[in-house]
């Protein structure tokens, strides 16, 4: 399970700004009614592509509940991402075909290599993951949506070469070597 | 047409205000039902721990006695194969996802999971299913008091006092699942949230995941 962490990066001054008035023509587009938690959290992040903290505590203190009870919400259903989506946005198959054929090991794979866990965001925000439930064309599995293009049959070299395509450099298999050695 | 009914539990015949809870009703006359999740004043229960199933006349199959309402007649039973089979089930459910260890745990002795196994004769180790507990940090950013999820029920005993007796609002449910557990906001740990450290939730925690801290 995560570990209790401080937000790793907080949003700068401009974006702050720009989330509030976004919760807010949200909020008054639902009344700041608590019943309709779901359709603001839904229209905050098809503003903002992500639910910031700033926009919970706005929304809880707008609908008075408290601001745990938003993230409870906000944690509970899979389609809410508490994490800004990178500009590459790999979602990783987890249906059962694809669970059959390997999905784990995909993610196992981007996860090592992006040096995140499935659900977040890499630090520079170029690539954010996930997992999906079966996306439709089982026959292909397993299969992993990068920027909603399907990849087929997709083993752990072709990780790479996905990242490779985006320009991400790899360490090679000599400069791993070395780094290693000079750890030691 | 409210009054005083009538019922039976166990054979033996007790009298309640008509639409009493009977999970209360049993208790408050000394009939012992395995409960975690219900408390004296939850009106909507949750019905989550699955430990309170008895069969009563009329019904096809157990029922959670926390969600019924008393009725004049009612026969109910607290003991029968399928009730054992439901409750050691959902018992052994939650073992698998509490970190055992009686002897190391600050509720030994006064813990409702030792009670439970003590009424109904139940173990209090795994038997048919595997542990899946997760090793998360504790918590001991409190001045008073420890929080340990891996011990956790999520019974939601201490989210009810802080909603709705102390009225803070510091804790919940946050994700689903197997990863659900108790969190204040942004999973900051007790002592940066708006918990007021007031203790209730430590009070009404039937295990040994909210403890005293120990004095000293
Ligand atoms: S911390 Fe204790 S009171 Fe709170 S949900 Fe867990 S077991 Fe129940
Ligand atoms: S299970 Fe992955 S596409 Fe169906
Ligand atoms: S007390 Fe009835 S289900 Fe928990």
């Amino acid at each position: 399970m995560e570990p209790m962490e401080e937000p790793k990066e907080e949003p700068m001054e401009d974006e702050l700004e720009i989330i509030h008035a976004e919760v807010d023509s949200v909020l008054k587009r639902y009344e700041s009614n608590p019943e309709k938690l779901i359709p603001i959290l839904q229209g905050v992040q098809a503003k903002l592509g992500y639910l910031p903290k700033e926009a919970m505590l706005q929304i809880a203190d707008a609908v008075q509940i408290p601001e745990v009870e938003v993230y409870g919400v906000g944690t509970f259903y899979n389609q809410f991402r508490l994490n800004p989506p990178g500009k590459h946005q790999i979602k990783v198959c987890m249906g059962t075909a694809c669970h059959m054929t390997g999905g784990r090991i995909i993610m196992d794979s981007f996860e090592r290599r992006l040096e995140i866990p499935e659900g977040e965001t890499t630090p520079d925000r170029e690539f954010s993951l996930e997992r999906v439930a079966c996306v439709g064309c089982c026959a292909l599995a397993p299969v992993v949506l990068v920027d909603e293009e399907v990849e087929a049959k997709v083993r752990p070299t072709r990780v790479d070469g996905i990242l490779l395509g985006f320009g991400m450099e790899l360490p090679s298999a000599n400069n791993k070597q070395k780094e290693e050695g000079r750890e030691e | 047409m409210s009054g005083i009914v009538t019922v039976i539990i166990d054979e033996k015949q007790i009298t309640v205000p008509e639409g009493a809870n009977l999970l209360r009703a049993a208790l408050d006359n000394g009939v012992y039902i395995p409960h975690l999740c219900a408390n004296e004043e939850t009106e909507k229960p949750a019905a989550s721990c699955r430990l309170c199933f008895v069969e009563i006349d009329g019904f096809l199959n157990p029922v959670t006695a926390c969600t019924q309402q008393v009725k004049e007649g009612m026969v109910v039973r607290t003991r029968s194969r399928r009730i054992d089979r439901l409750v050691q089930t959902a018992f052994e459910l939650l073992l698998s996802n509490h970190r055992l260890g009686c002897a190391k745990c600050a509720r030994n002795g006064s813990c409702e999971l030792q009670k439970i196994a003590k009424e109904r004769g139940l173990k209090l180790k795994l038997t048919r299913l595997k542990s899946v507990v997760q090793e998360t940090p504790i918590d001991d950013s409190p001045e008073t008091f420890v929080y340990d999820a891996s011990r956790c029920v999520l019974c939601g005993q201490c989210i009810w006092v802080d909603r709705h007796r102390v009225k803070v609002g510091a804790i919940g449910f946050i994700r689903r699942g197997m990863s659900r557990k108790v969190a204040t906001f942004g999973e900051t740990g007790f002592a940066k949230s708006r918990c007021t450290q007031c203790g209730e939730c430590v009070k009404v925690c039937p295990v040994g995941a909210l403890i005293p801290k120990a004095q000293g």
